[in-house]
């Protein structure tokens, strides 16, 4: 982390232990990092915390309910060890009956499907099952008779990363452009804000789609991932290059920008070393609380059905197959997963972002992020 | 004013053009066209394939279309005709856009019936119960996306049967008065209405108890309570009229997304407006029809925020446009 050079009250204190004070100070903005933190973990440890494999079916289990875990058994007497009970198919269609008599014990490390621990160990260890050939789906099943569970964690893959990618993309552009704009001035200036005039006077979503017609309907869905990230990068640089624009407009004013400039310092290096810094903190609060701009642009891509396609999951497409009546009323877990992974991620960026801005900007002056 | 107002309006020319110039770009970029979508059906002979490029003009090169677009735009106020409707694109498009200004209206509508009353509570018992249930209450509300909040109150629409589950209009609405047509419309837009305002709620209420929290301490308020004036007549009277002048500001904001901000609540609860229309004719490859959308969403939203210009310096005497 560069340290804030020139931001007088700052003084000799880096901007990372700055931030990390203030955040300690916080305790909200404190749970909304470590709970990013752990959700983001949980993505990356997709493969080992979910039971089964995300596209695996099981065709005797179409919309099974939500399986609770049971700590005191038929007897009363207290377990250390959960368990769920098994079920049966009945009476109606899609119904499920409990059976009592029959207790699944979960097991830690069970042995399953094959995959490689963060990429790298290959190892078939889950976190947690019950003794094969039962299945056990804590949050459910889906009309395919996937497990939930192990969908929103592959799914949590996609959706968070969209974010953390597409506001790279679009931050680093916003930035190269915005202070071009302002440092340039002149014709520079003008093209690049005529442009992002452009995009931000078109709405938002129905630009989204016009341009995501532009790739196939039927696309394997990593190239639609890409597509995704492009698409909402693309659009989101127009509103941190104006701001951007603005901070160095002034800030090129400044003696010590004036100075390096007399040393004989190179344009792309004044911009890069001097002036550019000074916008951080600006830019890493605008950056926490655009996030969730970008995690919703694939669950609305996905939902309205442009976006990941089956069998690949994502919490938008996820949300898709919880569109229709009858899974409403009747299988409402289709809903609830997904819905609480996408609430509960939106508002530990908006924690943290608001933290942020407390800590980074004494005189609050912070944009709304654009969605 | 005057030339303020003229300059804003003439600087949409250009905007317009490439607006016009972006969508047929990216229409046309894209691989397709609307005939491809016809011809997935095996039955449509070539013949009639080639009968049908031929008519809507897409066996031109894209500059000529855009040419005749633009001057048929421009001479004779014509967008040209909706593949997939078989009717005129702006005929097809005024029926969606009447809907749609009905749900954004309705939406705005509660959103600041709502967020102004409360935001004023709040910020007048600062730092009390009512304060921080509030603020925890906004602070939710704004991770709660418009999807979201949509599909729940549909689950609830569906469960309970209290409200329709989409659509504007009941089966036996031609046989129905006026009074119960309208009761009917009303009904319908209920629950589309309340999704499309929970989204800016939760962000007006904050910004309208802080607006009146920046008021509450200036020393004319003091003044006000030094007389010995009733608390309430020193919010209501005195602090309430210039803590809604930034508010006014971000009322012509939401002028600007009437015929944009309800795309999402359109399709969960099949809403016949704008949003859904562009959304079927991006998917149908209607390419008149959605350059006729867009290009009236972006007017709309050009013109709000000129509304928006217009109406601060209409509340605040010291903003003069010049």
């Amino acid at each position: 982390m560069p340290e804030a050079r020139g931001a007088g009250p700052v003084g000799r204190r880096s901007l990372a232990a700055l931030v990390a004070g203030q955040l300690w100070r916080t305790p909200p903005a404190l749970a909304g990092g470590v709970l990013l933190v752990v959700l983001y973990l949980f993505a990356a440890l997709a493969p080992f915390l979910a039971p089964y494999p995300p596209a695996e079916m099981d065709r005797a289990r179409f919309y099974h309910p939500p399986q609770a875990l049971h700590w005191r058994g038929e007897d009363g007497r207290f377990r250390l060890r959960p368990f769920v009970y098994a079920t049966a198919p009945g009476p109606g269609v899609f119904e499920y009956r409990e059976d009592r008599s029959r207790s699944m014990p979960v097991r830690f490390l069970v042995r399953g499907a094959r995959h490689r621990l963060l990429g790298l160990v290959p190892t078939d260890r889950h976190l947690l099952g019950v003794d094969a050939p039962a299945r056990v789906n804590l949050l459910g099943t889906d009309p395919a008779g996937r497990d939930v569970l192990s969908r929103l964690l592959f799914g949590a893959r996609v959706s968070l990363s969209v974010g953390l990618v597409g506001i790279a993309i679009s931050f680093a552009l916003g930035l190269l452009l915005g202070g071009a704009a302002g440092y340039f001035g002149g014709w520079v200036d003008a093209l690049l804000m005529r442009s992002s005039e452009l995009l931000l006077c078109i709405p938002g979503l129905y630009l989204i789609m016009a341009l995501r017609t532009l790739f196939p309907a039927e696309l394997p869905s990593g190239q639609v991932y890409l597509a995704i990230v492009a698409i909402l990068a693309l659009l989101g640089w127009a509103g941190l290059a104006r701001v951007i624009r603005g901070m160095v407009l002034s800030i090129r004013q400044a003696d010590y920008v004036t100075a390096a400039e007399a040393l004989g310092m190179s344009r792309l290096r004044v911009i890069v070393r001097h002036v550019l810094p000074n916008t951080l903190s600006f830019v890493i609060v605008a950056a926490t609380l655009a996030v969730p701009g970008y995690i919703l642009g694939e669950v609305v891509l996905s939902f309205l059905g442009v976006g990941i396609q089956e069998p690949d999951a994502s919490w938008g497409n996820m949300l898709q197959q919880a569109r229709s009546l009858t899974v409403l009323t009747d299988f409402p877990w289709l809903l609830y997963a997904p819905g609480t992974a996408i609430f509960v991620t939106v508002m530990a960026f908006n924690f943290l972002g608001d933290g942020l801005r407390d800590a980074l900007d004494p005189r609050r002056t912070g944009g709304e992020g654009r969605a | 004013m005057r030339t303020f107002v003229l300059r804003r309006l003439l600087q949409l020319v250009p905007l317009l053009l490439a607006v016009i110039v972006l969508t047929f770009a990216l229409l046309r970029a894209a691989p397709g066209d609307y005939v491809t979508t016809v011809a997935a059906d095996p039955q449509v002979p070539t013949a009639t394939l080639e009968a049908m490029r031929h008519r809507f003009g897409l066996d031109r090169p894209w500059p000529v279309q855009l040419g005749l677009y633009v001057r048929n735009l421009v001479l004779r106020f014509d967008l040209g005709e909706s593949f997939s409707h078989h009717r005129p694109v702006a005929e097809v498009l005024r029926g969606a856009m009447l809907n749609t200004l009905l749900l954004a209206l309705a939406g705005a509508l509660l959103t600041w019936g709502l967020a102004v009353p409360l935001g004023a509570w709040a910020a007048a018992r600062q730092g009390r119960a009512v304060d921080r249930s509030l603020s925890t209450l906004a602070f939710a509300g704004l991770a709660v996306p418009e999807v979201l909040s949509g599909l729940l109150l549909l689950m609830l629409a569906a469960r309970t049967g209290w409200f329709p589950v989409g659509g504007m209009r009941s089966l036996d609405w031609d046989n129905l008065g006026p009074l119960a047509r309208l009761a009917d419309i009303l009904w319908h837009l209920a629950l589309p209405a309340l999704v499309v305002a929970l989204v800016p709620l939760a962000g007006r209420m904050r910004q309208m108890r802080s607006s009146l929290l920046d008021v509450l301490r200036l020393d004319y308020v003091t003044t006000a309570r030094a007389k010995g004036l009733d608390e309430r007549v020193v919010v209501l009277r005195h602090a309430l009229r210039n803590a809604l002048n930034p508010m006014i500001t971000l009322f012509g904001y939401t002028l600007g997304s009437l015929l944009s901000g309800s795309l999402v609540a359109e399709i969960v609860f099949a809403w016949p407006g704008l949003g859904r229309v562009t959304y079927e004719a991006l998917l149908a490859r209607d390419q008149y029809l959605v350059a006729g959308s867009v290009l009236m969403a972006t007017v709309v939203l050009v013109l709000g925020n000129l509304v928006a210009d217009l109406l601060l310096a209409a509340a605040d005497p010291r903003i003069r446009h010049a």
